[in-house]
């Protein structure tokens, strides 16, 4: 452990701000790439279902 | 504009690849020169670049000669850029491109040959008119040989680079400005090493390692980019 | 031809069926994804809160561990892509050019997270948030070399089409990304000479660099989860009218 407290662990030797600043960006990019992909295969499955759908009733 | 590409170079095997390269090149400068605009429109604007600079920064003689050599090259580079969109176009939409890639002739040299005419009507243009911007950009005289050196032998690159570009995106409606996002960060490379050259040549300091990286760089666009380029308009026309 | 391709092993030919790719990458995925879940964490705590700070920059040299990790993963995704690339041009296999396509942009976004650390971290470092340090100009260029690719990918419609000629264009850039390198650490060392770098230092003492390679393998792994999302996002577009889709969709 290279902090004695919280609060020294938040204010990181007066580089906090920095710090915290890039992993947050770190974390909402990693979300990102992850969310993005599994929305889209929400949408792209749903799609198939439609078009799946109407084939199946002009048949 | 008749199909120059016959097949009668074919027949005679090791002169046939010069008389098409011949054959091209002749072909290519002659609708260049039917066709003036062309020409003359990246000249201007090389001519205009330049000139937004003192208006825009600062008339100060002192200053525009520290910047000069980047000025110039930056001009010479955007200019080149403007014109690459036309080298395949017209060929692309009278068919004439379609007949070269199904012809048994080498593709790689008919590039190479209208790479060639592409940068005699632009980089080539574009040095010899250098000089004029460099006075008015207060380049020291020291820096002229420089600059004009670092432009001929770097302008063909350019030709070269943006030609993969133009034949990516020939087929393409908005080619325009999608050449310049893929091509210009491939420019850089040419843009530092000329310029370099450029404030070198001012402060008296040895060239040849420019030169010679300039050429090193040129001798490898040389011989890779024709294969792109081919590749890329094979893609292009017949997907 | 076939005769000549025997020494590939057996699961490159299976690679280019759309259909046992989709599903080997699904078998694949959780593992992955578990992987890449806990070594991230374990990284993110050990780098936070256990690793020594540095003698010369304090505490925000903890933003190492976000930023040379996605500077890796930018470079090798864009290996990754133009080899991919090269596979889908040569042998024709579908699969590949749709690892191309997912490639981009995760790549892209990586490029963009190695640039907002580098910046950030050069505020306290360097007392502002853009220097044209060599690294960072280069990974600048790298992203823009990732903006004309998607551009490429975006402005022709034939997804055929779009792919091969996004691979030439990769191909092409792989090329020149040595000469660009060169050129730009030439060009800072003319204008900037001897400037305190980010990442060359001496030799890292082991509580250092370890939660780093913790952290660039867990960066590895949560490539790899968003790779096969996508490219299972992909095959799926692609083979819509393949009757195993409609079966697969069927069963939902």
């Amino acid at each position: 452990m290279s902090f004695d407290s919280f609060s020294d662990f938040i204010a990181m030797g007066g580089h906090g701000f920095y710090v915290w600043l890039s992993y947050a960006i770190a974390l909402v990019v990693v979300v990102i790439n992850i969310v993005n992909p599994a929305l889209q295969k929400k949408k792209i499955v749903s799609n198939l279902v439609r078009r799946l759908r109407r084939e199946n009733k002009s048949l | 504009m008749g199909i120059i590409v016959t097949n009668e170079s074919a027949n005679s095997e090791g002169s046939s690849v010069l008389s098409l390269f011949g054959a091209v090149l002749k072909r290519d400068l002659m609708l260049a020169y039917r066709k003036k605009s062309d020409l003359f429109n990246p000249l201007i604007f090389f001519l205009m670049v330049a000139t937004l600079f003192p208006l825009g920064v600062s008339p100060e003689p002192d200053f525009l000669a520290q910047i000069a050599p980047g000025v110039v090259w930056v001009a010479a580079l955007l200019a080149t850029l403007l014109s690459m969109e036309s080298v395949f176009k017209s060929d692309f939409e009278d068919g004439t491109l379609e007949q070269t890639l199904l012809s048994p002739q080498p593709l790689f040299v008919i590039v190479l040959a209208k790479v060639l005419a592409h940068w005699m009507m632009s980089g080539l243009p574009l040095t010899l008119l250098a000089p004029l911007l460099a006075v008015m950009l207060f380049l020291p005289a020291e820096g002229m040989s420089g600059l004009m050196l670092s432009l001929l032998i770097g302008t063909p690159t350019l030709s070269l680079v943006g030609a993969i570009g133009a034949a990516l995106t020939v087929g393409l409606r908005k080619g325009g400005v999608l050449i310049s996002l893929l091509v210009l960060p491939l420019y850089i490379p040419v843009l530092i090493f000329g310029t370099s050259a450029v404030q070198a040549a001012v402060t008296g300091l040895p060239l040849a390692g420019f030169f010679a990286l300039l050429g090193a760089i040129l001798a490898l666009g040389l011989v890779l980019a024709p294969l792109a380029i081919s590749a890329a308009l094979r893609i292009s026309v017949s997907g | 031809m076939s005769e000549k391709k025997n020494w590939m092993p057996r699961w490159f030919y299976q690679l280019a069926s759309p259909r046992w790719s989709y599903e080997i990458m699904g078998k694949l995925l959780p593992g992955f994804a578990i992987a890449a879940f806990l070594l991230l964490i374990a990284g993110t705590v050990w780098a936070l809160l256990f690793a020594p700070s540095d003698y010369q920059q304090g505490n925000s040299f903890r933003i190492i561990y976000i930023h040379v990790p996605s500077a890796l993963l930018a470079q090798s995704c864009y290996m990754m892509m133009a080899i991919a690339g090269a596979i889908g041009l040569i042998w024709k296999m579908k699969v590949a050019d749709m690892v191309a396509k997912s490639c981009a942009p995760i790549g892209a976004t990586m490029a963009v997270l190695a640039l907002a650390t580098g910046a950030i971290w050069g505020k306290p470092t360097w007392g502002s948030w853009w220097v044209w340090d060599a690294r960072l100009t280069s990974m600048l260029i790298l992203l823009f070399l990732y903006l004309g690719v998607i551009a490429l990918y975006s402005a022709i419609e034939n997804e055929a089409m779009a792919a091969k000629s996004a691979a030439v264009l990769a191909l092409v850039g792989l090329v020149n990304i040595p000469i660009i390198k060169y050129s730009v650490d030439w060009w800072n060392t003319l204008h900037q000479p001897a400037t305190f770098k980010l990442t060359e230092r001496p030799a890292m003492a082991p509580e250092m660099w370890l939660p780093l390679l913790v952290m660039v393998i867990g960066f590895y792994c949560f490539f790899a989860v968003s790779l096969m999302m996508r490219t299972r996002n992909e095959i799926l577009v692609r083979e819509r009218r393949a009757s195993w889709v409609k079966e697969l969709v069927e069963k939902q």
